[in-house]
């Protein structure tokens, strides 16, 4: 309990504040958020200008715009206070490990220990504004031994932010008795009573008070002054998935490598199993005693959380690591991870399904890494005629085509990655050529299909279109060629493109 | 005598053992011929197309090597008809994927690799050989030693999966491991039904070399999503104009 110390920060245009970060025109507007609550629609947040008008949260709308003529209104998002907060929460675990969010409007920092490492309290506590006023937010924040009093000191202290340890009575003296985070009701009846200041009532006999104002009133009390404990509800920074392994001994052996790998391995996919999750990416990272450092990196097609297969992964460039004098420390860290598809466990059998095999990805994984995941190709169709653009590749594994393989127009078995020319006789402009020589060699044509006029697509390159023929010569070899442009023009000129089965 | 006539059953038991292990499994009864390659299939022990095994197709001009994609297509249609992608290894790739699909393949279901070079694409054929989950494994080299072979055989032993290596341009053939040697020549088409143009795929199939089977030479075509050896086809097409005489 004690030695505890606690940071409340206030943001007390949270809505309104995000909204202007995220509309800048509204900078120097009066605004609302309004949302619908029981047939009418009630301001849910004002910014400082529309406040500073008159216009207060739990408003109706039409009051507010009676008020102001030509008040901009914004519908309220329901839940954006929590996802805000949520955000700023896991922005500000940079400042302390334990960061608790304060619905509706706050946060709670247990900042126990933290506050040295920024060269004091006081230091600790502007930078933290300065830094959240900085990114555009109205932010109050205050420091004390209990989470009761920092809140009461970030809303309504006046004097100075940072309570001293062990001062929080005194410092809760001049505040109102709505400092005490009590309900509204409760407040309004001690103002009723007389009580302006917390000093007025906090010596008084506690049955009394409790009589009369309910045990939850007792507890916040004694949550604020430090007699009572206040447990926080954190914000569960998110893990990085990592693994350290220090050594005794620096480790200079292959297989002392090979054994520290499976170790890490082992221990990262016991965690990644049970949050369902597999290794997308890992990067191994070897500390030598030198200083120096190797770093060795694998990457999966699907999610993997089996250390055998991420093994054989790692295996294959264990040799590219030279440990030199030797390695004091291994780190294992897994930056893309992806759900592991349990399904997809049950599908697999020895006879196999195609591409979602698993035998088939573990072993595109291996030579992605051996021989580079650029080398590994499929193919999808594409709806174009142009017979280089017909087919992309494909993205992934499991991607699907979008549209049909067409069938009704011959393609050859063998394309030429670019047209090669021939020479060709032929008698009539739009015929297929008599014969043509490639490669020196004379081709009679025997036989010969009706051509297909193949377009270029105009809004991406200008040429000329193709006109191919599918022909077989006298010995029953079988061509794709084309002429490209009209026959009577002079560029026009003959070409063969592919080889039919 | 008594004792020949065992010594002769234990040897054709072991024959038998040895035939299974090499990966020609004998034909279940009924289930007919598999590939539908008919009378070529006869070559082969056990008249069975050997698929736990390695296969080597020479092609010696582009030409031979479309030729030889077709009836590999005719193939791998039957292989891929269980489920199971192809891996496609080469070091220059021409094959066009969208041909595959008039052999009634799904291209998206072929994975290529484009090896730096020709030792690489062994490796990666014998990495992928050792899966089990693959139809087939289609490699494109020029050379394979005895050695490399061989290790690509054993790897189908255990696998199970076929593999095809396509020698293009081959300077020497050699000896191999690899259960059958085959050259796919182009063969002028048969105009279909009197219609002008070019015909369906015609080949002329030489099986060079088969283990413990018989060499031989066939003319095949591919027509209506099946092979067709040639005489089977003159001979039903005899039948079908009998028929039609008979009953004119």
């Amino acid at each position: 309990m004690t030695n505890q110390r606690f940071v409340s920060l206030w943001f007390r245009y949270l809505l309104t504040d995000w909204l202007t970060l995220k509309r800048p025109e509204l900078k120097n507007l009066s605004f609302v958020i309004a949302a619908p609550v029981r047939n009418r629609v009630v301001v849910v947040a004002a910014n400082s200008l529309a406040e500073a008008a008159g216009v207060h949260t739990g408003m109706a709308l039409a009051d507010a715009n009676a008020i102001i003529p030509g008040l901009e209104v914004v519908s309220h998002v329901s839940g954006q206070e929590a996802k805000l907060l949520n955000a700023l929460g896991e922005w500000c675990i940079r400042y302390s490990p334990q960061v608790a969010i304060d619905f509706p409007e706050g946060l709670i920092l247990d900042i126990s220990g933290c506050a040295h490492l920024w060269g004091g309290e006081r230091e600790y506590l502007k930078e933290i504004v300065t830094r959240l006023i900085s990114k555009g937010y109205h932010v109050r924040g205050a420091m004390a031994d209990t989470v009761g009093t920092a809140w009461a000191v970030a809303r309504y202290g006046k004097v100075r932010p940072i309570i001293a340890p062990g001062e929080q009575e005194q410092a809760l003296y001049p505040l109102p008795p709505a400092a005490l985070r009590l309900e509204a009701v409760v407040a309004e009846r001690l103002l009723k009573l007389g009580f302006h200041t917390i000093k007025s009532f906090i010596h008084t006999g506690r049955t009394a008070l409790r009589r009369r104002f309910g045990q939850d009133f007792i507890l916040k009390l004694d949550q604020a002054l430090g007699n009572e404990d206040e447990p926080l509800q954190l914000l569960q920074p998110i893990e990085p998935y990592a693994e350290r392994l220090p050594c005794l001994e620096p480790i200079r052996t292959r297989e002392g490598i090979a054994l520290a790998i499976k170790e890490l391995l082992e221990r990262l996919c016991k965690r990644l199993y049970t949050d369902k999750k597999g290794i997308l990416t890992a990067v191994l990272k070897c500390y030598r005693i030198d200083g120096g450092m190797v770093q060795v990196q694998i990457g999966s097609n699907h999610p993997a959380n089996q250390v055998m297969r991420l093994f054989k992964l790692f295996e294959l460039k264990i040799e590219t690591i030279k440990p030199k004098l030797g390695i004091e420390l291994f780190t294992l860290e897994a930056p893309k991870v992806g759900e592991t598809d349990t399904e997809q466990e049950f599908l697999w059998s020895p006879e196999g399904c195609g591409l979602a095999d698993k035998g088939l990805a573990e072993l595109l994984d291996t030579l992605a890494n051996k021989i580079g995941a650029d080398k590994i190709h499929r193919y999808l169709p594409e709806e174009r005629h142009w017979p280089e653009q017909s087919i992309r590749l494909a993205s992934s594994l499991d991607e699907q085509p979008a549209t049909v393989w067409r069938k009704d127009r011959p393609r050859p078995s063998l394309l030429l990655p670019r047209p090669e020319k021939i020479e060709v006789s032929s008698i009539l402009p739009d015929n297929p050529p008599m014969l043509f020589i490639y490669k020196g060699v004379r081709h009679i044509i025997k036989k010969a299909d009706d051509a297909e006029r193949i377009e270029r697509s105009w809004w991406e390159d200008q040429g000329q279109h193709r006109d191919y023929y599918v022909v077989e010569d006298e010995e029953g070899r079988r061509y794709w060629v084309f002429r490209s442009g009209h026959y009577n023009d002079e560029r026009a000129g003959w070409y063969l493109h592919g080889f039919f089965a | 005598m008594e004792l020949s006539n065992t010594k002769k059953e234990i040897f054709s038991r072991l024959q038998q053992e040895i035939l299974l292990l090499e990966g020609f499994k004998p034909l279940s009864k009924g289930s007919g011929s598999r590939f539908g390659l008919g009378k070529i299939e006869n070559a082969f022990p056990n008249s069975v197309f050997p698929t736990a095994a390695i296969h080597e197709f020479i092609n010696t001009e582009t030409e031979h090597a479309a030729a030889c994609s077709g009836f590999l297509a005719g193939i791998l249609k039957t292989l891929m008809s269980q489920g199971g992608a192809c891996l496609w290894i080469s070091t220059s790739r021409k094959l066009f994927p969208p041909s595959l699909s008039m052999f009634n393949i799904a291209p998206e279901r072929i994975i290529f690799i484009d090896a730096k070079e020709e030792k690489e694409v062994l490796w990666v054929m014998e990495q992928a050989l050792k899966c089990e989950g693959l139809a087939a494994v289609i490699a494109e080299v020029q050379e394979i030693s005895i050695i490399q072979s061989r290790r690509l055989q054993l790897a189908v032993e255990s696998s199970k999966g076929t593999g095809f290596i396509l020698r293009n341009d081959p300077r020497k053939l050699g000896a191999n491991t690899c259960v059958a040697r085959w050259k796919i020549s182009p063969l002028p088409s048969e105009p279909e039904d009197e219609l002008p143009g070019v015909g369906f795929p015609r080949w002329q199939v030489d099986l060079l070399r088969v283990r413990n089977g018989n060499p031989g030479s066939w003319e095949l075509e591919w027509a209506a999503d099946q092979f067709i050896t040639i005489e089977e086809k003159t001979v039903t097409e005899i039948m079908e104009r009998r028929i039609a005489g008979h009953y004119a």
